[in-house]
């Protein structure tokens, strides 16, 4: 589903973030990529999400080179991928209910439907009662719980969360290493980057450690 | 296409709600509109109202036509027949009547009486059904040609006036209109640019989960918009209330040259209009905005 070749970013400076990085994944995997801070996880995880392009290499995401994508053709890339990032992006003047639904509203999908789906999800995070409130009166875990509704609210086939866990209690942590697992055993192939392995490794099938932008294993 | 309008319902709303949030500056952005398209909207009311202030004076277009000192009454009589042949408001002046009128002014007697003989001619003052610049000299020239007629005086130089005058003054309007439309564009642009500058959170999150560069500019392109339509509403509200209060002075200064006139507001075809225009301005701010602020 998920292939690497020889893929390498190097900034101007002549910095490189990730260097000759090749692997495979295939769907229903979960991957855990970890390695110390500054080690290249987030950038392998934008360069699969195309937030960033590689400065060498390929990368196929079911056959299709996505570093060649045409422009017009990005958007609905994105729509296949649940994105969670380490900053949540949450839209602070929308409430609980309008960020979950907004990525099938991007979609195209009736307000209905919408509204359908946004409840399911947040119900499947356990945040349903919290659907009416602003994000800024929830706790960062909760935030968290948030951000994963919205990424799994379209039903994507691919799931990229970057340092989910990162800034929380142990408890909270936990709890999204759980959830993420459950998505992963309802059939969708998740990507993780996390410093904190021992919390993934029960739950994923292949573990990738980078180390200055180098693959280890 | 039910998924293209309900996409196109959700921006509306979105962009109606933004401005909702901000009432104070939403009000100040369409007042600034609104005076900027008043003033074209104003011009064209008040040339509106002259051409119909000119059509009820249209009574005025006169020929005067003059008799020869030796003209007989049967010459008279003659010329008499033939002008209402062509033309029904024929009046008929005499010269006796003429002497009399010009002798009732102050100082005129001493001057007349110095005189041997009544020096004015019989004349007719014909009043032609047409206003039309050529309809009244070919009138003129008809009239030169009858027998015993000494002079003809086609009295039209003011509808010639009043038709450059008109002339200029829409032509003037169109380059005011043309000049406050770029700059109604000019303040949404700025607006625009404002509005994207604080949403560009927005923008990234909804491009990182796959939302298309139409997607993202449709509610910028709704504010803009819905400011030009409030804009024009702003500005028929300011016509309507000037048209009210100058409706009385115009009525009576109007009655000082005995004419029954009352001040026109816009019609309604006029109305959709200024508001189509100003929210196709509107529009047309918001993509400069757009394709100058927001890459794709």
């Amino acid at each position: 589903m998920i292939s690497f070749e020889r893929v390498s970013k190097r900034y101007l400076s002549g910095r490189a973030a990730v260097e000759n990085i090749s692997f495979r994944a295939t769907a229903g995997d979960f991957v855990l990529l970890s390695g110390h801070s500054g080690a290249g996880k987030s950038t392998l995880l934008n360069l699969l999400a195309v937030i960033e392009h590689p400065t060498e290499g390929a990368i196929r995401v079911n056959g299709e080179d996505v570093t060649r994508l045409a422009r017009r053709a990005l958007p609905y890339y994105r729509r296949t991928l649940g994105l969670i990032l380490q900053d949540q992006k949450l839209l602070s003047d929308r409430s609980v209910f309008d960020n979950v639904q907004l990525p099938l509203a991007i979609a195209g999908h009736s307000r209905q439907d919408a509204a359908r789906r946004a409840q399911a999800a947040l119900e499947r995070v356990g945040l349903a009662a919290r659907a009416a409130d602003m994000p800024i009166t929830l706790s960062g875990g909760e935030q968290q719980r948030v951000a994963i509704a919205r990424a799994i609210v379209a039903k994507p086939l691919l799931l990229l969360a970057d340092e989910p866990t990162a800034s929380l209690d142990p408890a909270y942590a936990r709890d999204i290493a759980e959830l993420l697992a459950s998505f992963n055993r309802a059939g969708v192939t998740v990507l993780v980057t996390s410093h904190d392995t021992a919390l993934f490794e029960p739950h994923c099938t292949r573990r990738l450690v980078l180390d200055h932008g180098r693959l280890m294993q | 296409m039910k998924s293209w309008l309900a996409q196109h319902g959700q921006a509306a709303a979105r962009a109606l709600g933004r401005l909702a949030r901000a009432p104070f500056g939403t009000l100040l952005a369409s007042i600034v509109v609104g005076v900027a398209a008043v003033l074209p909207a104003g011009g064209w009311l008040l040339l509106d109202n002259i051409e119909r202030l000119a059509d009820k004076a249209a009574v005025l277009p006169q020929i005067s036509v003059f008799m020869a000192a030796d003209a007989s009454a049967d010459d008279v009589a003659g010329v008499q027949k033939a002008l209402r042949a062509k033309v029904s408001g024929v009046q008929y002046v005499p010269r006796k009547s003429t002497l009399q009128r010009i002798r009732a002014l102050e100082g005129m007697g001493e001057v007349l009486d110095a005189l041997p003989d009544n020096p004015f001619p019989d004349a007719f003052i014909v009043t032609p059904e047409s206003d039309d610049a050529q309809a009244l000299e070919a009138l003129k020239a008809a009239f030169s040609q009858l027998p015993k007629v000494e002079h003809v005086q086609l009295d039209s130089a003011w509808v010639r006036r009043l038709n450059a005058f008109v002339t200029l003054a829409q032509t003037a309007l169109w380059l005011l209109a043309g000049l406050l439309g770029v700059a109604l564009v000019a303040v949404t642009f700025n607006t625009i640019r404002l509005q994207i500058l604080t949403q560009q959170e927005e923008v990234r999150v909804s491009r990182l989960l796959g939302a298309t560069t139409t997607f993202i500019r449709r509610p910028f392109y709704w504010f803009g918009t819905l400011q030009g339509l409030g804009g024009g509403l702003v500005a028929w509200a300011l016509l309507w209330l000037f048209a009210r209060a100058l409706a009385a002075p115009a009525q009576e200064l109007a009655g000082l040259y005995s004419l029954e006139f009352a001040l026109h507001t816009l019609p309604p075809q006029a109305v959709l209009c200024l508001l189509a225009s100003t929210a196709a301005l509107g529009w047309l701010g918001a993509a400069a905005s757009l394709w100058r602020n927001l890459a794709d």
